[in-house]
């Protein structure tokens, strides 16, 4: 592939990193990466991914932007209110970056369509708002053998780790072997959330979906980090792979995506 | 033994806003013993019915989930780090 003049331009940051270069850029160029949920996490890994010039990026959304998103939902802005958040969102990253191909795709995932809406990309990326959702993409993208990049806010604190259960790394089943139960948890709504927290995370999480396209550092596979907003701590600790995971080891007894999407983000716990 | 137990932020209104808590015990069971009793409530968001560690919630020793060391049973001295790190969702909306 042959940059054109406003590319090199556009690039110049990354192609001087020896990490980059000119290939790098053109893995980004080609790389095609899925964004569940175009919220708090997905505006901020969206927007730099865009910007670092990944070509294709699937926004996966079936929400209107609402004014009580704006505190953190950066992608979206007062103009945008009563919009969908996928068309919402493609209107930001193609001002931002031409190059990019956005992908809106205004519907709830689920366990019926998660497999066809994941096999055309290269890079899974959970930003989703319940735990429903978020064994759905982790199953599929197990069977379809992406990598993952999920992350999770909740008031001050958040979570990132990088899961390929199809390697020798853990799946979310190794890490969190259950939902709670939905009868034990309050709304998102209720909980809160510190909007600069959404930032923190979803930055995380595009730097990690960079250094899978790149093939450079060391992910979080294995690892999950833990930042608390108040104290300003990132803590890191093991995931090992589960020898017993439902999903992902020898004693596996889940053969196909199943579960609903059902809204909950809380523990059962305030 | 005296660790130093951290408390994650959803857990916080029963241990009155602390975010760590010293607890004393040999086994990470006898820990979650002395919160129960200095902080009522905190045991059943932790453990199920039957005393097993719920399964979306972790409990790190130090860098360790005990689930792959001696889950309850592991064994904690003076000076480690227990951690709860219950499963968190929020992200779209």
């Amino acid at each position: 592939m042959a940059f054109r003049e406003d590319q090199i331009a556009r690039y110049s940051r990354h192609i001087i990193l020896k990490e980059v270069g000119g290939r790098g850029q053109e893995k980004l160029l080609s790389a095609r990466v899925l964004v569940i949920g175009a919220g708090g996490l997905g505006s901020p890994v969206a927007m730099y991914l865009a910007a670092a010039g990944v070509g294709t990026i699937g926004l996966v959304d079936m929400d209107v932007v609402d004014v009580s998103n704006l505190q953190r939902q950066i992608m979206h802005s007062q103009s945008t209110v009563g919009i969908p958040k996928v068309v919402s969102g493609a209107r930001t990253l193609s001002r931002m970056n031409p190059d990019v191909t956005v992908v809106p795709i205004q519907d709830r995932l689920t366990a019926e369509n998660a497999m066809e809406l994941f096999s055309g990309y290269d890079v899974i990326v959970d930003g989703s708002d319940n735990f429903g959702t978020r064994y759905i993409v982790n199953d599929a993208a197990f069977f379809l053998k992406k990598t993952l990049v999920s992350g999770s806010i909740l008031r001050f604190e958040g979570q990132v780790t990088v899961l390929e259960g199809h390697t020798e790394a853990p799946c979310y089943r190794c890490l969190y072997p259950e939902a709670p139960p939905p009868g034990l948890v309050p709304s998102c709504s209720e909980a809160g959330v510190l909007g600069v927290l959404a930032g923190t995370i979803g930055t995380l999480q595009a730097a990690e979906v960079v250094k899978k396209i790149l093939g450079v550092g060391e992910l979080l596979t294995g690892r999950l980090l833990l930042y608390d907003a108040l104290s300003m701590t990132f803590r890191k600790l093991r995931v090992p792979k589960d020898p017993h995971c439902a999903l992902c080891s020898p004693k596996a007894t889940i053969t196909t995506v199943s579960g609903s999407s059902e809204w909950v983000c809380q523990v059962p716990a305030s | 033994m005296s660790v130093v137990v951290r408390i994650p932020t959803p857990l916080r209104k029963l241990t009155g806003n602390q975010g760590e808590v010293r607890e004393e015990g040999g086994t990470v069971r006898e820990i979650l013993d002395g919160l129960e009793s200095h902080y009522p409530g905190i045991r059943e968001r932790l453990t199920d019915e039957a005393g097993e560690l719920r399964r979306f919630i972790n409990i790190y020793l130090n860098e360790e989930d005990i689930r792959f060391a001696e889950g309850l049973d592991t064994k904690v001295k003076a000076g480690d780090e227990v951690s709860i790190i219950p499963a968190i969702a929020g992200g779209a909306r």
